[in-house]
């Protein structure tokens, strides 16, 4: 008999080589796919193999998984599996009392305990008295499970993580049959190592169903979701649909410049295997040739897109100007990650949003987005794309280490139901003597028309250089300069953003908490929980962080206090203090990680006491 | 397939002045420049393609206004990265003749990386580098072509940077088209730029070019002795000096040498081919250069060889993949959306 349980969180941990993602990521992809509700999140060291069995080398894949939504990959873990000490010593403190522990026994050897810094066998010690210990010699077990297959020592070894796999699925009531497919299909051309892996993950299986070494079997149900066609997507892979998705309603081809950093790699990854649906993809030598190349295709009437993380994008600063001046359409990815320098480049982070405002020398205005979830990467990559096609102008996208490699279930959309984006280039001079105007503008929009090379009597000359109004022209003129500046802002200032919506169901909360990008996730379970503590509390998420939604002074002025949760020092705090003269707080973690739940919700729940008082 | 097959012809007949643009010609008087932007307005009605897609890309400094005085599509970039902007254009528009305006400061100094990544990719871009030996536009600093000593704004005791010689930096980045001309010859100017035109791939044209405010002067030297500072590279032709008095010959340690050829006789000239897939000799004809006051040099096409140019082969494989799939569809959109693992919520 299986235990009701309404969620519960599992972390795989072990080291680089053990293949804890593609366990983490597989456990999350079969529970989404057995209705419930899930949210992920990797955490893996920046270097490919760090020293066997150090504590840096630990990697680790976390699964949060419910029968009723849910917006955060979870904090307290319900099940930890360590395949070393390691990974034990690094991850055991997130193991709520009373959880349950999966250990590699075989792996505690004098010299593993040594690398992870234990002095005594903590298997020995009582040190994990309060938790449900399950140890056992995973390594010899699945030894055993495989040995017919005839593999080596070290492919023998690889697949401990789909014994695990296959323990952990035990333990939760899943059905193998999903995992067991996916393996086949996986390892088709590769009938050894198949039959091997799906021999270890039954064998892990069966040894929790025969054994009796866990007190308690759980089952989590399926999560009530609205009907519709469902799949598992992570950040990377939906913001690269939104593109291409983007390019195919505006009837322009996609063109991505970029180059390999992590962790926007993937997105570059992902395109570069889209060619079938026309996407062009050019690894760059560099940052700057990157995002020149983009541009240059958005010269020539295609969606030109760059991807990047921080270092990168202060690269790209200059280029991106160029986009500014020349009024061309450009899409500009930032997979934000912690800096500054090359920081923590595995780990998240929400601090280039000035750099994306202000990075750049001279007034040099241009909209900025940022998605809040990995599936609404998807929606966020087709918005930016819009604006950037309509209005010509660059826009950047704020991604983050999270959403990219973080996924969730994904209702697909409908491709028919998508609007249309209407490009419309320029095809017949503009001007009453029959010239082209390049720099005429829509009198309500100030949109600049955008004629493409191959354009007869079209043909005309832009660049980096302060131009006339209207004609383009090259102009020094002090006057026209400062009347280029102002249209230039009012130009993104007019670009049409949808109203903020503020979830406040009481109507009566007096503290209202403002976020934006990633950290959505966790504001909205702090909220969640606040409420359910029976205290009121509004909350708004920005997607566009410049313009900003035109409603959005009103509805800092109606709370007594606001708080801006923010994995920097308070970027969006500063914007929200100078813009609109209100009295923001920023309340900041800046560890790498999502922001935790639980100081949030204390920290709201002290800060609503106060407010009451 | 030649440099221009896919770019579409004239609807009309094109002349000069159709290449004039409206904008005032700003550079120095007696600036070399005028003498390469007359060359190209006069050669573009000539190459049978529609102005509408010719398109010039520059960086910065005096060479980057080039643009702005040509009647096609055209931008200014920033400093050193017209390349990039031109591989992009280059791989999504098959149909445009792409050229690229750049000087020894803004394609060897700041965009020098991009300089040898574009020549080994070999795009079709034509590639005309303005090389004064000096930084005109920022008022006369050394550049990365000037002589070794000399002395500028910014080196007042006289440089310590050895020179680059453009010709072996762009052989040795795999270039498969490289040249050099001069703004003292516009004939030769104008068929070395056609040549140009017609390679497909990256065709690089290193172009001396006289400034006469802060270098001027800076190939008098080339002139100065009876006609005998260039050496003539002609497809299939001895390498000679214009007089004929001087002649490349091997020397007996494999070394390539100019001689008298009265002393060393026309038999022993060296005979150029430029279609040569090894570039160790025409590396070796490029050091002929003179590092210093430039005396002597070779001039004229050094190498041309076909190789499949970046932007075909890059098109190549979205064709290819496209051809099972055939254009975007909404419904090839929505497969793509599904992917391979979806399930259904009732």
């Amino acid at each position: 008999m299986a235990e009701h349980v309404s969620r519960a969180v599992v972390r795989f941990a072990g080291d680089s080589g053990d293949g804890m993602q593609l366990t983490g990521d597989r456990f999350g992809a079969d529970a989404a796919h057995q209705g419930n509700d899930i949210a992920t999140l990797p955490d893996f060291p920046a270097e490919i193999r760090a020293p066997q069995g150090s504590l840096g080398g630990v990697s680790s894949f976390q699964v949060h998984f419910a029968d009723r939504d849910i917006v955060t990959p979870g904090e307290e873990l319900d099940a930890l599996v360590a395949m070393n000490p390691a990974a034990l010593k690094v991850h055991l403190s997130s193991l709520k009392r009373g959880g349950v522990v999966i250990i590699d026994e075989s792996q505690f050897t004098k010299r593993n305990l040594t690398r992870a810094g234990y002095q005594v066998n903590p298997l020995d010690d009582g040190s994990l008295g309060s938790y449900q210990v399950v140890s056992l010699d995973l390594t010899v077990a699945t030894k055993l499970a495989v040995a017919d297959f005839g593999l080596g020592r070290k492919a023998v070894s690889r697949t401990r993580n789909m014994f695990a796999l296959g323990l952990v699925s035990w333990l939760y009531s899943r059905e193998l049959t999903p995992t067991l497919e996916w393996i086949a299909a996986k390892f088709a051309d590769k009938p050894q190592i198949r039959d091997a892996n799906t021999a270890a993950l039954r064998a892990g299986w069966n040894h929790g169903d025969t054994t009796e070494i866990f007190a308690v079997r759980y089952e989590v149900d399926p999560a009530e979701v609205p009907a519709g066609c469902y799949r598992q997507i992570a950040g990377s892979h939906a913001l690269s649909l939104g593109l291409v998705t983007a390019a195919h309603l505006a009837k322009v081809p996609l063109f991505l410049g970029s180059y390999p950093i992590t962790p926007a790699s993937d997105l570059l990854h992902q395109l570069s295997r889209m060619k079938s649906h026309g996407v062009q993809t050019f690894q760059a030598e560099d940052e700057i040739a990157a995002i020149g190349a983009a541009l240059g295709a958005s010269f020539g009437g295609a969606l030109g897109v760059t991807t990047t993380s921080g270092p990168g994008f202060a690269l790209k600063q200059e280029m991106l100007n160029l986009a500014v001046m020349t009024e061309l359409p450009l899409v500009v990815v930032d997979v934000q990650r912690a800096g500054p320098s090359t920081g923590m480049p595995t780990k998240t982070e929400q601090t280039d949003l000035l750099q994306a405002l202000f990075g750049r020398n001279g007034e040099s205005p241009l909209p900025v987005l940022a998605p809040r979830s990995p599936a609404d990467c998807f929606d966020v990559a087709i918005e930016a794309a819009r604006i950037a096609l309509t209005h010509r102008t660059p826009v950047v996208v704020l991604s983050d280490g999270y959403l990219s490699n973080g996924a969730e279930p994904w209702a697909i959309p409908s491709v028919k139901e998508m609007e249309p984006i209407n490009v419309g280039f320029a095809t017949t001079p503009n001007s009453p003597d029959g010239t082209f105007l390049p720099y005429l503008r829509d009198p309500e929009t100030l949109d600049r028309p955008w004629a493409v090379p191959g354009t007869p009597r079209l043909e005309h000359r832009i660049g980096g250089l302060e131009k006339s109004d209207r004609s383009g022209s090259v102009s020094y003129d002090a006057d026209n300069h400062d009347t280029m500046v102002r249209i230039r802002a009012e130009h993104i200032a007019r670009i049409p953003v949808a109203d903020a919506v503020v979830d406040d169901p009481s109507g009566s909360a007096r503290v209202l908490i403002v976020g934006w990008g990633s950290t959505w996730g966790s504001i909205t379970a702090a909220v969640r929980r606040v409420r359910e503590q029976g205290h009121a509390i509004a909350k708004v998420h920005l997607r566009h962080l410049h313009p900003m939604p035109a409603n959005l002074g009103e509805i800092l002025h109606g709370y007594q206090k606001v708080i801006v949760p923010e994995m920097n020092l308070g970027q969006l705090t500063m914007l929200l203090r100078s813009v609109y003269l209100v009295d923001a707080r920023c309340w900041s973690r800046v560890r790498g990680m999502p922001l935790p739940v639980g100081e949030l919700t204390d920290h709201l729940v002290h800060e609503i006491k106060e407010t009451t008082r | 397939m030649n440099g221009l097959s896919l770019v579409p012809a004239p609807s009309t007949e094109l002349a000069r002045k159709d290449f004039i643009s409206s904008q005032e010609v700003k550079w120095c008087p007696g600036c070399g420049d005028y003498t390469i932007l007359a060359a190209v307005q006069g050669l573009l009605p000539q190459l049978g393609i529609a102005r509408e897609n010719t398109v010039v890309l520059s960086g910065i400094g005096c060479s980057g206004r080039f643009p702005y005085y040509v009647g096609t599509y055209g931008m200014h970039s920033i400093h050193g990265r017209a390349l990039t902007i031109a591989t992009g254009l280059t791989i999504t528009r098959p149909d445009l003749a792409v050229m690229v305006v750049t000087g020894d400061g803004d394609a060897l100094s700041i965009g020098g990386n991009h300089f040898i990544h574009t020549m080994r990719r070999n795009p079709n871009i034509t590639v005309l580098m303005f090389n004064n030996r000096i930084y005109g536009l920022t008022k006369g600093q050394y550049s990365p072509t000037s002589e070794l000593g000399k002395i500028t704004k910014s080196s007042p005791t006289g440089t310590v940077d050895t020179p680059l010689n453009p010709l072996s930096l762009a052989l040795g980045a795999e270039a498969s088209f490289v040249a050099r001309t001069t703004d003292s010859d516009k004939t030769h100017l104008t068929e070395t730029i056609r040549a140009a035109f017609a390679h497909r791939g990256a065709s690089f044209v290193e172009i001396y070019q006289n400034c006469s405010i802060f270098n001027d002067g800076a190939y008098d030297s080339l002139h100065a002795e009876d006609a005998e500072g260039f050496l003539l590279l002609e497809h299939n032709r001895p390498i000679l000096s214009a007089s004929s008095r001087l002649g490349v010959v091997r020397a007996s340690d494999g070394e390539l040498v100019v001689a008298p050829v009265d002393e060393v006789g026309m038999e022993s000239v060296l005979v150029h081919d430029a279609h040569r897939l090894d570039p160790t000799l025409a590396f070796g004809l490029s050091r002929l250069t003179d590092t210093g006051i430039i005396r002597r040099a070779p001039i004229g096409v050094l190498r041309q060889v076909d190789r499949p140019s970046f932007d075909d082969m890059a098109r190549a494989q979205v064709d290819t993949a496209m051809s099972n799939n055939g254009a975007s569809t909404d419904e090839s959109i929505q497969r793509l959306l599904a992917g391979e693992d979806t399930w259904q919520v009732h």
